[in-house]
């Protein structure tokens, strides 16, 4: 869906999103670095398990709700990868205790 | 940087580093005032100006020349004593102008002699059949990418909607090689004869000549179709197609990403929830804050500047900002006003930074079935809940959008109605046969952004507090 431009010279960053690693950039959103790489990074709702992606990448509109370091329905827009960052998907409501 | 505040008192607190808020700030501490700056962003720069210290775009004309005037505001507030926090989010501001803020997962507690919100604008929702579909996202969260990552549309791209913003990011886009296969122009043809009064402040305005410039660079390489009058996403799972009539023909073509715009509103949660008096503008379709000429509130103490405080764009923002930070320090420390522009200067500034913006209202001022969908089109994303759900709960009884939460739990999701709110009032308006204002917005409360239970646990309380609420 997006690809990134040659002219970015930002060093690499390793994430791992359902343990599977994923290459990221310095400087990269989660949510950016999940919609430049290839997994599918489709969540499901908690209310009908529709599949979505984020939309609007400034913090408002909560579609892009991922587990990060074990942490659920963090923002996937506002927080900033870092080396050997935890991200799972989430698929329908929250579980308790996470 | 993601420390919490040094103090527990400050002169002034800013809420939102983008034009506004970072001019606020500089004014602010230049005048010798304690300053404190909270953002949620990763950097400084708010929409406008996102990433401007960090991005990857290093050619600069790729990005425009209006973009790296960021880079002086952020140098001004730098040079300046003001503390600056970010990936700072408050959760809670009341009138006694007491400020709760979650840094790295703490909340801090702040109080302020005066505030500036300088909370922004987000986009005008765009409720479509089929916006929820993966693969629809703004053109916002396009440019977002864009700038803060370098990264641009890859596969097939479809571009719709209208106003100054599409025409901007279709032009970054296509400068840094991204792609673009058709712009679906949704500008309304009986807009640019009610626009026509207004023509002449425009095109003496500055964006007359840079908006001209721009949309020929992009008709030059994309197709473009105006007078759309319909438009849906479709797919299963994802987003595959982009269908739409123009001057009563439909077609459907095959999509990977479709991009909305549809203009920007202000962001009011904060404010409101502050208790700040807002009403309904009925030429910008949104809720501007009730403020004096110096952005003044009806809250006393607090100020709104930049796109918050109705839409007027980054140059207005940046004067809006200068002039609530002067109000400020007259209010506080009078002499210390002497230091900076007169306020006259800048109220001359800021109506030459305005001209030209009702003639962009009138002519962007959106379709009506593009705010007020019907059937089975989803209005609230986060609860799921549809048009015709509205429809029938006002059917059954439902006034307004504080009774439908009761209803539907529209607005009641973690986005907190920022982006079905202004559907849901005008739905119900034109269901109930009465103006917006009639029907109000919600009733907003803090924490305006989710927090944990585990965070607001753990604030600081006095035995007194405890005491209120423990059995026994």
């Amino acid at each position: 869906m997006f690809k990134r431009s040659e002219q970015d010279k930002r060093p690499p960053v390793q994430i791992f999103v359902d343990g599977v690693a994923v290459a990221a950039r310095e400087g990269d959103t989660v949510s950016a670095a999940l919609l430049a790489s290839s997994c599918d990074a489709r969540r499901s709702t908690a209310v009908s398990g529709a599949p979505r992606l984020p939309y609007c990448m400034m913090g408002v509109c909560f579609d892009c709700l991922v587990t990060i370091d074990g942490v659920g329905n963090r923002q996937g827009c506002l927080v900033p990868v870092a080396e050997g960052m935890q991200v799972e998907i989430q698929k329908g409501k929250r579980e308790i205790g996470r | 940087m993601t420390v919490a505040p040094k103090r527990e008192d400050y002169d002034v607190v800013v809420i939102g580093a983008g034009p506004a808020g970072l001019a606020a700030a500089a004014t602010s501490a230049e005048a010798g005032l304690s300053t404190l700056l909270l953002d949620e962003n990763v950097g400084p720069g708010g929409q406008v100006f996102r990433a401007i210290s960090s991005t990857p775009v290093t050619d600069r004309n790729q990005l425009g020349a209006d973009y790296w005037v960021g880079a002086d505001l952020v140098r001004s507030l730098r040079a300046s004593s003001a503390e600056v926090i970010h990936r700072a989010t408050v959760w809670s501001l009341d009138r006694n102008l007491d400020i709760a803020v979650s840094v790295g997962g703490a909340s801090a507690f702040v109080k302020a002699k005066r505030m500036i919100l300088a909370t922004g604008a987000l986009e005008r929702p765009f409720p479509i059949p089929g916006w929820t579909l993966p693969g629809v996202m703004t053109a916002g969260a396009a440019q977002t990418m864009l700038k803060s990552s370098a990264l641009v549309p890859d596969g097939r791209t479809v571009i719709a909607g209208q106003g100054p913003l599409l025409w901007l990011l279709a032009a970054q886009i296509l400068r840094l090689g991204g792609r673009i296969d058709r712009i679906l122009d949704t500008t309304e043809r009986g807009n640019y004869f009610a626009a026509l009064p207004h023509a002449l402040a425009f095109v003496t305005s500055p964006y007359f000549a840079k908006g001209l410039s721009m949309m020929r660079e992009v008709k030059a390489k994309v197709q473009v179709v105006s007078g759309i009058t319909e438009l849906s996403a479709s797919g299963d799972g994802q987003l595959a197609s982009v269908s739409y009539v123009a001057g009563g023909k439909r077609e459907t073509i095959p999509a990977d990403l479709l991009l909305l715009h549809q203009g920007v509103v202000p962001n009011v949660n904060l404010a409101m929830s502050a208790g700040i008096e807002h009403r309904w503008d009925d030429l910008q379709l949104c809720w501007s804050p009730v403020l004096d000429a110096s952005g003044n509130s009806s809250v006393a103490g607090i100020a709104i500047a930049g796109d918050g405080a109705g839409i007027g764009g980054a140059n207005a923002a940046v004067v809006r900002g200068r002039i609530a930070a002067r109000a400020a320090v007259e209010a506080l420390v009078p002499a210390a006003a002497a230091k900076l522009a007169p306020m006259a200067t800048l109220r001359s500034e800021l109506a030459k930074a305005e001209r030209g913006r009702v003639f962009l209202d009138t002519l962007f001022r959106p379709s009506p079935q593009f705010r007020i969908p019907t059937g089975d089109t989803i209005v609230c994303r986060c609860e799921e809940v549809t048009a015709k759900d509205v429809l029938d709960s006002v059917a059954i009884g439902a006034t307004g959008p504080n009774q439908l939460k009761a209803y539907r739990r529209t607005g009641m999701g973690p986005c907190q109605g920022r982006l079905c709110g202004l559907t849901v009032t005008e739905l119900m308006a034109q269901a109930r046969n009465k103006t917006p204002q009639e029907i109000g917005y919600y009733r907003l409360r803090a924490p305006v952004k989710p927090i944990t239970l585990a965070e607001l646990a753990a604030v600081p309380k006095s035995g007194a507090d405890v005491k209120a609420v423990v059995r026994g």
